[in-house]
């Protein structure tokens, strides 16, 4: 069923054997010399798990390299808040694993949206991901007799994954940065904090920089370089309301794909069924709690709408374990996208639990009648914490309330084999680009892409690129590419600036998240979709008629950084709408009602939809044009998803 | 809820800074401290007036770029937590609450809350990683570390670098920072060859841009980590080994 991909997207895969092609295609990539390294200048843009541990690596090979972050230091990059661990197919537990296996897993929970070669690659570089961390002194958790300790995550049948208490995230990142840190003395990496980038520069379809706005004292720079690497994660914030830290955006891709990089699949979005649910409508961000905790918690709102009672007020045949009702095989433990969509339905129905009703409750109270309160606490006392210090409520005493929130995007900016998008020597890694997860990504898989990209991807294919570049001059940056692009910045700068209105960006923003959460969210329809394409256009015009910044551009203006992100959002959003109408399908974090079995669950359809959908944009944002690189499937092969 | 807020305003360092008063009515016990201000804020826009700048990211307690002393307490009253986890449920109806930027010499103001900690950069580029450039590590398995040494070495590492310790300090000393940092590396097995030059490097950048620790011990009770000055005690004497030891001679016990 072999179809033709468009000519746009040559996603170079290399010949040979699954097994082969990465060695294949390192062996047949031009390589610059070592000498030579250091006559090229690259620029890497957000340091995060990605950005920073490709800018350490690059200056480790002698590149010159050039790194920038929002944040004020680059320890602290959104990667540093995952908690739950790194995966990697050493089979340390004897247990079955493999890279094979690992691929496997991740091809079938991506629901086979992604390109098997790209998966293949990212399971094979897991181990050496794993070796690197520990040689820089990652204190991964350790067995008695001094192994690392590994445990299993998110479902699977293995345990693969390597943890650091509930701050891998945080290790990691620590450990990348701390390695560019290292070469920022060695005066290989120049980094660039409190730093944002507002344009990619492209001279003849090739980046050759980027402009920045120094965000203490509001100078628009220029920066010139051989290539450029975006790492600048993903853009689940679309939605306000996410796990995401607060200043995480989708400015830099989104630029990008203005100046020619496509955008791929960006309805593929993952939602985490349990956070903890907004209190209030100033709430800014909602805070993701271990889904582990589903092991021994029972999921369950009352039978009537109308319920006043306190919890454990409530008879037992007044409940409705819903989820034990319908799936009665895994119950509490269906997967992430079922449990959520569940409690989205039983909210709707006005049956949701809390102040605001927009929660279900998580109740230990049988696991501690069972067990034992120790138990309990052994297993789950730092999220138990942390919950009623958010909450102020003890769960060992009152259900937990949870609610499904946005925390991860499988979409992202469209890259081939070598992690370059379709503008020449613009790469992107990490959550940024769309390449490995397919249409969902499992548990612990995030930190693995990450690293994988930054610490081996990266630096074996960028040379490929490079090499022919070489005795090339940078181009200046008083060349007219870079004037024009800092004076359109200026301009957009000076418009949001003069508008003069009422509203705050966050307003505008909050009303952005509930159109795209209620329309594109959980579950998507045709209509609910439509809807959305007609209100985010009135949001946006409403938006440059009524945004109110105060204070001016040459000083650190918060409300105006904001005010950019949101104007890019309210962009993004309406592609984002707009790819989830077009897939008229179901398949992992995208759920279209239209397509789905009998008993509810997600249905594909691999007919008319196994292909990336890759949006150019056109100067008209009611009219992307799509690309499509279809997908082929040599070892894995096409099957529904099934938990019964 | 009502509070009454006075809070540090500075357009820039370059500049004298004061406190203004603010009245923030109808809010929410169930916010978070940041997310008051993010009501504060809007209120001003509202009224034209300038929103108060402040950090932060994200609002989990991780990332450690929120900073604000609350009542004269780095991140507020509650142990362990960090500023966007203080909830105002722990504040009562009517409160003055006094909110100023982390105060240190080494962290000056960029604007109201705002403040640059960028020196903490600098000690760790001294010397705060171990050198393993990308590619030349063995198996992970080949080093056996004990158990308690790696969860001592986690205990240190965990720390998020927000500068509660060195705003807590009467003297701004960043010594609680730096032997976080040191001794996550210093008691692992890969960051013994380069223990001591470790040791003097970060400490002499530490006292470059930083004051000197007389042992008060505020760096401990604001740190929302709890991490232990133990590891104070530890650089110290890594410290004072490194004056003396023969570094060809390291390998020997």
């Amino acid at each position: 069923m072999s179809k033709v991909s468009s000519p746009d997207l040559d996603a170079k895969i290399p010949q040979g054997s699954m097994a082969e092609k990465w060695d294949n295609h390192k062996f047949a990539s031009k390589l610059v010399n070592p000498a030579n390294k250091r006559k090229f200048e690259i620029i890497v843009v957000g340091t995060g798990l990605a950005g920073a541990s490709a800018g350490a690596t690059l200056a480790e090979l002698g590149y010159k390299v050039k790194a920038y972050c929002f944040q004020d230091s680059p320890r602290r990059a959104h990667s540093i808040a995952a908690q739950g661990g790194i995966n990697a197919a050493k089979n340390y537990k004897n247990d079955g694993d493999s890279v094979k296996r690992l691929f496997y897993d991740t091809v079938k929970g991506g629901d086979f949206r992604s390109r098997e070669a790209n998966v293949h690659r990212l399971a094979q570089e897991s181990n050496n991901v794993i070796d690197q961390c520990v040689a820089q002194g990652v204190p991964f958790a350790r067995e008695y007799g001094g192994l690392l300790d590994n445990r299993s995550f998110g479902g699977a049948q293995v345990s693969r994954t390597f943890y650091a208490r509930g701050q891998t995230g945080q290790q990691l990142l620590l450990g990348a940065y701390q390695a560019l840190a290292h070469q920022v003395a060695l005066g290989n990496v120049e980094m660039f904090p409190r730093t944002e980038m507002l344009d990619i520069v492209t001279k003849d379809n090739r980046a050759v920089g980027i402009v920045t706005r120094d965000l203490v004292t509001g100078d628009i720079q220029s920066h010139s370089a051989h290539a450029v690497v975006l790492a600048t994660g993903g853009y689940a914030n679309a939605f306000y309301l996410s796990t995401n830290a607060m200043g995480s955006n989708v400015t830099a891709t989104w630029r990008a794909h203005k100046k020619g990089a496509y955008m791929a699949n960006p309805c593929y979005t993952q939602i985490h069924p349990t956070c903890i649910p907004a209190s209030d409508d100033f709430q800014s961000k909602l805070t993701l709690m271990s889904e582990s905790l589903r092991n021994d918690g029972r999921i369950w709102v009352p039978i009537s709408k109308d319920e006043t009672r306190a919890a454990a007020d409530i008879p037992e045949d007044e409940r409705d374990y819903y989820l034990e009702r319908k799936y009665p095989a895994f119950g509490n433990l269906v997967p992430r996208d079922i449990a959520s969509r569940n409690a989205k339905t039983v909210v709707d129905e006005g049956r949701g639990v809390g102040p605001l009703k927009n929660g279900v409750y998580l109740d230990f109270s049988d696991a501690i009648n069972r067990l034992g309160q120790s138990v309990i606490e052994e297993r789950y006392g730092n999220l138990f914490e942390m919950y009623e210090r958010i909450t102020g409520e003890n769960p060992y005493e009152v259900p937990m309330r949870i609610y499904p929130a946005l925390h991860y995007t499988m979409g992202g900016t469209w890259v081939d084999y070598n992690l370059m998008s379709t503008v020449d020597g613009l790469f992107v890694l990490g959550e940024a680009n769309f390449s490995d997860h397919g249409a969902n990504r499992l548990g612990a898989s995030a930190l693995m892409q990450g690293l994988a990209d930054g610490y081996f991807v990266l630096p074996n294919t960028i040379g490929n690129y490079l090499a022919p570049l070489l005795g090339e001059k940078i181009v200046p940056t008083d060349a007219p590419e870079f004037v024009e692009a800092e004076n359109a910045i200026h301009d957009q700068i000076d418009k949001l600036i003069s508008i003069g209105g009422t509203r705050s960006p966050d307003d505008f923003h909050r009303e952005l998240g509930k159109i795209l959460w209620d329309n594109c969210g959980m579950e998507r329809s045709k209509e609910s979709l439509e809807k959305a394409l007609e209100e985010i256009p009135k949001l946006r015009d409403e938006f440059y008629k009524d945004l109110r910044i105060l204070g001016s551009d040459d000083e650190f203006n918060q409300t105006l950084e904001k005010a950019g992100r949101v104007a890019d959002f309210l962009e993004f959003g309406e592609l984002m709408v707009r790819d989830a109408l077009h897939r008229e399908e179901s398949c992992g974090g995208h759920f279209r009602v239209e397509s789905q079995t009998p008993e509810g669950e997600a249905l594909r359809d691999d007919e008319n939809f196994a292909y990336v959908a890759a949006w150019e944009y056109t100067g008209d944002l009611t009219k992307p044009k799509l690309h499509k690189e279809y997908l082929e499937f040599e070892e894995v092969h096409l099957a529904q998803r099934s938990y019964k | 809820m009502h509070v009454t807020l006075n809070v540090w305003r500075q357009s820039s360092n370059k500049v004298d800074g004061h406190f203004e008063t603010y009245e923030v009515a109808d809010i929410n016990e169930d916010m978070s401290f940041l997310e008051l201000f993010d009501v504060l804020n809007e209120r001003l826009l509202d009224k034209e007036q300038d929103p108060v700048a402040f950090d932060s990211d994200c609002r989990e307690g991780i990332c450690g770029m929120c900073s604000m002393m609350i009542n004269g307490q780095a991140h507020g009253p509650e142990t362990g937590t960090a500023t966007c986890q203080l909830h105002m449920r722990k504040f009562n109806d009517g409160d003055v609450i006094t909110v100023e930027p982390f105060r240190a010499t080494s962290f000056p103001i960029i604007k109201d809350l705002a403040v640059d900690r960028s020196a903490f950069d600098r000690i760790v580029e001294s010397g705060g990683f171990v050198d393993a450039p990308t590619g030349t590590a063995g198996d992970a398995n080949l080093t056996l570390i004990p158990k308690a040494v790696a969860d001592k070495a986690m205990d240190a590492a965990q720390c998020i670098g927000c500068g509660a310790c060195v705003a807590a300090c009467p003297n701004g000393a960043a010594n609680l920072f730096t032997s976080a940092k040191l001794m996550h590396m210093n008691l692992l097995p890969q960051g013994q060859p380069q223990r001591f030059d470790r040791a003097i490097n970060m400490v002499e950048t530490m006292d470059a841009y930083f004051g000197s620790c007389t042992n008060h011990g505020e760096c401990q009770a604001a740190c929302p980590k709890e991490i232990s000055i133990d590891f104070i005690a530890l650089m110290n004497k890594d410290y004072a080994k490194a004056q003396l030891k023969n570094r060809a001679t390291a390998s020997q016990k």
